[in-house]
């Protein structure tokens, strides 16, 4: 019980392979309450399929996991009433309003209707878009869907989210909002874990793990890393590992 | 419970806000009903008949005038040209020559017999049997005519020893149309269901839209009945009102039990609906899905008797329409509309598609994972 | 040229990746031939009949005899009292019921007639005329023997030929219908939504600032679908000949030369429907439902075209398919040459032409 209260997330020896291909070689690895995690990693480095084995949406080979103190092979699901996760791939309905977003998604977290006003009003009214509750998504800017969606993820009060690289595409002033919000959240307990693969929102996080064709290559806060391998930035760090 | 709600309320927003789905799903039956109907006639009428009578005695000018009275037939010419008859034949602008040659009164009353050609174009084998059909019908009653006239009244009874009568019950003006409705109705649904199904989740994958579902704590049964009941409910609204509309236009009788025939439907659409959730959770993109299900489609119309009665089908074909579930709602919507069959009489289909949907929706549910 | 032919074998590749599609493409003409070739038929086999006879003498044993051995019925039920018939059709597996009065034999020796009936189930109307036709011209048959004094009876006789198809068999209708039908999808409506898709992910833009010239694109692009098509063609025309015994009387190239022609005019409509649809999906549900439907239905394929009323008539002129089957089926079964069927060429090489043209158009107009 000490380890759950302490860490969200406890990974030892993960495994997936497809086939003849690993694309997570043995990682393990700790989240602590409140952290943001950031997971880090060229394109095909084993990011997305590892958080997606921590999602519950893709069971690993072998290894022992627990996310929120919820085993992965036995307890996905009770894993997925305490986690938010805002994919990669666009999720929002385009064909709906922002309004009926939220009620869905909150409807399907089974959270009351006049919980869910109250959230989608609290959300909104944080985000200053609360006059845009019922544009359709379709007529909404690629910045704004992004908050939108993680503003979902988050509806239904998770104990931890996952982003999959939730800012890619994005101008660097939706960026910077975006990592205001992860702070927020952060900031009330939630602990965060990112994907991402730009190296200057590494310097965000309070730790971060770098992964190369498959296996976790460095794991520290930045500050750590960057006097480790006595660079500048997370940039040079990255390009240190990876060669 | 609630949970559903909340899908079914997304789901229908969802129907309902597409103007192209709406459209396709008001206009179809309509278009359906209008050009499929139609055009999926064997109704004959208009037979283009070419007469070639070289006769032209009183007898053959009668036998003739048979075939102009008929509204079955259309007069394309008369001549002593059998050259210029084949050439129209040739150019499909006859089907049928009707070939009276010279002496045939002359043989007719003096050796009791004489021969009357039918030249029938055949390309078409089922119109030409029909064809053929109608003509017969017409030279034997002319026949029967003349007999009664030429011996005044006396040979009638002696020569037909035995009396045909027939009736055709369910439909006496052999309305062909009628026929074709209830059929086309169970195109209607069976396309409504399952291609809004199979595409409806393709769909979301494709969108990314399920990932973000797959990782909440929804139950599959949750999920999997809040996306299906409101093409369900599609559906049996299309059944009603391609039935009204085949009532106001084509005048189709519905002398059974519309009960019956909803609660039936109901059990059909669970089979259908069942294979299009199981067609999208195997498909990767929306062409696929589109294919394959068009190519089940395909066979399974065909298949069903829709054109032509199963009965005449050879025995492997009735061995795979055990499993063809549009071949039992073709056989029960006409038995129940036009012939007014009871629930007991479709007891057997009834159970049958029972079992049937329990299978197809567990085996869409069993393939259904959040888990990949 | 070498560029076009790496940019061909591309496409080619694209296809053959896609197993599941192509294994429909081929999948389906066979299919499709083998339930018309077996299935759809309306020939009557065996037909399942119900006899009720009230009398059970010699003469009725015998006409129920002779009906059987016919080989077009099979007794499926004997009724033994009236309440029964209602209840046999509303079962649904019998269309046939036939039906002798009490003391046949008696009325037909001393009154010189007796009466059968026929009793049938025609809600479908054309099943019920056949079968109709077919107890009758038995019985007829059966009554000569039995004719009292037909001295002076004046008989016509119909002596029938079918022309072109001596055995009403189907396959003259469906060889030609199911080449029309699976050219059409092969060629349009996979060129069309192959197309469209370039145009969504954005990759057309990437091939048409590449060296290539447009017009090697487009027929980069159409290729491997002719070649596909025109296989297609050969194998139906083949399972038809081989497995249906359907004759080629005409001239085999000629024939192929038109099942080109028919493949381009198709390849053409394709493009221009390519360039009219913003998405794959509207791609697909124009080439379904504008394309699909009416070359199964309205060109004369499964159903006459004389018997719909003239609006779909009206309509059917406009179907390119129309005229390929007549093209066929001249060529094929009556044997003619271009001399007979120069007018539905015309029309088909005049259709490719119009699209082609439409689709130079759209092109243009999107290119300012």
């Amino acid at each position: 019980m000490n380890r759950q209260s302490q860490y969200m997330i406890t990974v030892k020896d993960m495994v997936k392979k497809f086939g003849q291909f690993t694309a997570n070689d043995h990682l393990t690895f700790n989240v602590k309450r409140g952290e943001i995690f950031g997971f880090l990693g060229a394109n095909g480095a084993g990011k997305t399929t590892a958080m997606r084995i921590l999602c519950g949406l893709s069971s690993p080979t072998s290894g022992e996991i627990y996310v929120a103190g919820y085993n992965v092979y036995r307890e996905t699901e009770k894993i997925k009433r305490s986690i938010g996760y805002m994919s990669q791939k666009f999720s929002l309905y385009e064909d709906l309003t922002v309004k009926e977003n939220f009620r869905f998604y909150g409807g399907i977290y089974g959270l009351k209707r006049r919980k869910i006003r109250e959230r989608t009003g609290y959300l909104l009214d944080k985000l200053n878009f609360s006059h845009a509750m019922n544009q359709k998504i379709s007529d909404i800017p690629l910045g704004w869907k992004q908050k939108l969606a993680f503003s979902i993820a988050i509806m239904h009060e998770p104990r931890i989210v996952f982003l999959d690289e939730p800012t890619s595409g994005v101008d660097p002033i939706t960026r910077r909002q975006f990592w205001e919000m992860i702070y927020e959240t952060a900031s009330q307990e939630v602990t965060v874990f990112v994907t991402t693969h730009y190296m200057d929102e590494a310097e965000y996080c309070s730790r971060v793990s770098i992964m190369d064709r498959g296996k976790i290559k460095a794991l520290d806060t930045p500050a750590n890393l960057k006097q480790t391998y006595r660079v500048a930035n997370m940039n040079e760090v990255f390009v240190q590992i990876a060669r | 419970m609630k949970t559903i709600l909340f899908i079914l309320q997304k789901e229908f927003i969802q129907v309902l806000r597409n103007r192209t789905m709406l459209l396709l799903i008001i206009l179809l039956p309509f278009i359906q009903l209008l050009i499929l109907v139609n055009a999926a006639t064997f109704d004959m009428k208009d037979i283009d008949v070419y007469v070639v009578d070289k006769d032209l005695s009183t007898t053959s000018r009668e036998l003739v005038s048979k075939f102009e009275a008929s509204p079955f037939y259309n007069l394309v010419n008369k001549s002593f040209n059998m050259e210029d008859g084949h050439d129209k034949l040739l150019r499909d602008q006859a089907e049928l020559i009707v070939h009276i040659p010279s002496h045939f009164e002359h043989d007719l009353r003096n050796e009791h017999h004489a021969p009357v050609q039918l030249l029938i174009h055949a390309i078409n084998g089922t119109a030409a049997g029909l064809i053929h059909a109608y003509s017969a019908t017409i030279i034997s009653g002319f026949n029967q005519q003349i007999a009664v006239e030429w011996s005044q009244g006396k040979l009638a009874k002696a020569n037909q020893p035995l009396e045909v009568v027939y009736s055709y019950w369910y439909n006496p003006e052999m309305n062909y149309k009628i026929y074709m409705v209830p059929g086309i109705l169970v195109i209607l649904v069976t396309i409504i269901s399952l291609f809004l199904t199979a595409m409806n989740i393709v769909r979301e994958k494709e969108m990314g839209t399920i990932e973000q579902i797959n990782v909440t704590p929804i139950r599959k049964y949750q999920f999997i009945v809040g996306k299906l009941l409101p093409f369900l409910v599609i559906a049996l609204f299309e059944l009603a009102f391609g039935l009204f509309l085949g009532r106001m236009i084509f005048d189709v009788p519905v002398v059974g039990n519309l009960g019956v025939l909803f609660g039936f439907t109901l059990v059909y659409l669970l089979v259908i609906l069942g294979f299009g959730l199981f067609l999208s959770v195997i498909s990767e993109s929306q062409q696929q899905v589109m294919f394959v299900t068009f190519f089940f489609m395909l066979v399974f119309i065909l298949m069903s008797g829709i054109f032509t009665p199963t009965e005449s089908m050879p025995d492997w074909a009735k061995k795979v329409n055990v499993i063809n579930p549009i071949a039992y709602l073709m056989k029960v919507i006409r038995m129940i509309l036009l012939k007014g069959s009871g629930f007991m009489d479709i007891l057997k289909e009834f159970y049958s598609l029972l079992i049937y949907a329990v299978l197809s929706l567990g085996l869409a549910v069993w393939r259904y994972r959040k888990t990949v | 040229m070498k560029r076009f032919v790496g940019f061909v074998r591309k496409e080619f590749i694209h296809i053959f990746r896609d197993r599941r599609t192509l294994l429909i493409l081929f999948g389906m003409p066979v299919a499709q031939i083998l339930i018309f070739g077996y299935v759809v038929t309306n020939e009557i086999k065996e037909a399942r009949i119900a006899i009720y006879d009230q009398s059970k003498d010699a003469v009725t044993r015998e006409i129920t005899d002779k009906i059987l051995s016919s080989g077009y019925f099979r007794l499926a039920k004997r009724i033994e009292d009236e309440s029964q018939i209602e209840e046999t059709f509303q079962k649904g597996e019998i269309k046939e019921i036939i039906v002798f009065e009490p003391h046949f034999d008696e009325k037909l020796s001393q009154e010189k007639s007796a009466q059968v009936q026929i009793l049938l189930d025609a809600t479908d109307a054309n099943m019920a005329n056949l079968l109709q036709s077919y107890t009758a011209g038995i019985i007829s048959d059966y009554s000569k023997n039995i004719r009292f004094d037909n001295g002076q009876m004046p008989v016509i006789q119909t002596r029938p030929r079918m022309l072109f198809n001596n055995e009403l068999k189907g396959v003259y209708m469906f060889v030609p219908g199911t080449m029309a039908l699976i050219l059409m999808l092969v060629t349009a409506m996979m060129t069309s939504i192959s197309i469209t898709r370039e145009k969504e992910m954005g990759t057309m833009e990437v091939l048409l600032v590449s060296p290539l010239k447009s017009i090697q694109i487009i027929a980069g692009k159409v290729m491997p679908y002719v070649s596909l098509a025109f296989l297609n063609g050969v194998v139906i025309l083949a399972l038809g000949y081989f497995v249906f015994d359907m004759p080629v009387h005409g001239n085999i190239i000629l024939l192929l030369s038109e099942t080109l022609l028919y493949i381009v005019m198709a390849l053409s409509l394709g493009i221009f429907i390519s360039t009219v649809s913003p998405t794959q999906q509207v791609a697909m549900f124009v080439s379904m439902f504008a394309l699909l439907l009416p070359t199964m239905l309205l060109s004369g394929f499964i159903f006459p075209i004389e018997n719909m009323p003239w609006p779909l008539q009206w309509l059917s002129t406009i179907i390119p398919a129309r005229y390929f089957i007549v093209l066929i089926k001249n060529i094929m079964i009556k044997g003619t040459g271009l001399l007979f069927i120069w007018k539905e060429t015309l029309i088909l090489l005049l259709m490719t032409v119009i699209f082609i043209g439409l689709s130079i158009r759209n092109f243009k107009i999107r290119l300012e």
